[in-house]
């Protein structure tokens, strides 16, 4: 190569590592602040401030959706597989909320640690099926058992 | 290895007669393709079990959001190709690309938005994969604004290779937010390395789409690329011959 080009080139790199490395270093001392949640395992920890809007994510645990039957009121737990948190919450659930799915929700913790929320996000995987092949997949299941 | 491609690539001359060749081709694959995989996806793939219908945006969201990055890849290579090598091309390509890039971009966003709503139950959220794609725009914007806001041609060639090549950065970010951080955002669906995560009949079409969407971006920036090359060299004599022979 040249040796202006190579220069150039090595000029180049070298400003965008450097970059590369102040950007890196900025995101991860950001880290908490780009988590778009915490888990309910670092709400058990205490990691998570009372009183202070945050979000909540995890897995809606089986048979723990309660409905008020007079209003919007809803009450469930999250779940990371760990620890569970408690979640209150007063308005329209998304079309993908449901026992067994993974949701974000936003609001502040009480004393006792549960997320009265004011906004519940539904999460889904990067997974798609046509329904045929999850009835198949659950029949065959069933099969088994 | 054999570079001479590398150094046509400096020739306008070289590059306009190759791109008559070839726009063509790939405008009328990637039409094709873009047409059959998206009305596939749309009309004719099956409902995903959980979102229903609403899914099916990914046949749009999905080609947007990778060619937007590809695009970008494109400009920061062509940034470096313009600082080291000050290849005719480079800039070329940057002037042309950016506007498809950000076009793109901004697909990719709506259609992210209009998808979000439905399933997660928020048209924005302030997550690391939304938020790295909006910076992507913006970058895309400041390409935009400094190439044209600078009377100077080759001062503003120069400047917009150097934000290309520094917005590099922003690709990585973008791939890997959904693993660095916790995101709403869900992982890669589509991806070269690993088995697709949806069978055959969804994969096939969002496949389809995402190559002709390829082809016919394609097609276009080399359309913009051409019109720039005879912008510029107006003044040589093959651009003045090849006007007189076949008209503007």
């Amino acid at each position: 190569m040249h040796p202006v080009r190579k220069k150039r080139l090595v000029t180049i790199s070298a400003i965008l590592v450097i970059i590369g490395a102040a950007v890196g270093l900025m995101l991860y001392a950001l880290q908490q602040n780009i988590n778009l949640f915490y888990s309910p395992s670092q709400v058990a920890e205490g990691e998570a401030p009372n009183n202070v809007m945050l979000r909540v994510g995890g897995m809606v645990v089986d048979g723990s959706v309660k409905r008020d039957p007079k209003s919007l009121a809803v009450q469930f737990q999250v779940t990371d597989f760990a620890h569970k948190v408690t979640i209150e919450y007063k308005g329209i659930l998304p079309d993908l909320f449901r026992e067994g799915q993974g949701i974000v929700a936003q609001g502040k913790l009480n004393q006792d640690k549960v997320l009265i929320a004011q906004e519940v996000l539904a999460k889904h995987d990067e997974k798609y099926m046509p329904p045929e092949i999850t009835e198949a997949l659950e029949n065959a299941k069933k099969k088994e058992d | 290895m054999n570079w001479i491609w590398f150094h046509k690539l400096g020739s306008p001359k070289w590059f306009f007669q190759w791109a008559n060749k070839w726009s063509k081709f790939a405008f009328v694959i990637g039409l094709v393709m873009l047409v059959v995989g998206i009305a596939w996806g749309l009309g004719f793939a099956p409902a995903d079990y959980q979102q229903g219908n609403s899914f099916r945006i990914i046949y749009i969201h999905v080609p947007s959001a990778i060619l937007a990055q590809s695009c970008y890849l494109g400009l920061g290579v062509a940034g470096l190709v313009s600082l080291v090598w000050r290849m005719k091309m480079a800039p070329v390509f940057i002037k042309a690309v950016a506007p498809l890039g950000a076009v793109m971009a901004v697909i990719a966003l709506i259609s992210g938005a209009i998808w979000g709503k439905p399933t997660w139950g928020a048209w924005w959220v302030w997550d690391a994969r939304l938020t790295s794609v909006l910076i992507l725009f913006l970058l895309y914007m400041g390409v935009i604004a400094i190439q044209n806001s600078l009377d100077d041609m080759q001062l503003a060639d120069k400047a917009v290779a150097v934000i290309s090549v520094v917005g590099l950065i922003n690709l990585p970010i973008i791939k890997y937010s959904v693993e660095w951080w916790n995101t709403l955002h869900q992982p890669a669906t589509f991806t070269i390395t690993a088995k697709p995560a949806m069978p055959m009949e969804m994969w096939l079409p969002l496949l389809l789409s995402t190559l002709g969407m390829y082809g016919f971006i394609a097609a276009i920036a080399m359309w913009r690329m051409q019109t720039e090359v005879l912008v510029r060299e107006h003044r040589s004599n093959w651009v003045k011959k090849e006007i007189l022979d076949n008209g503007i």
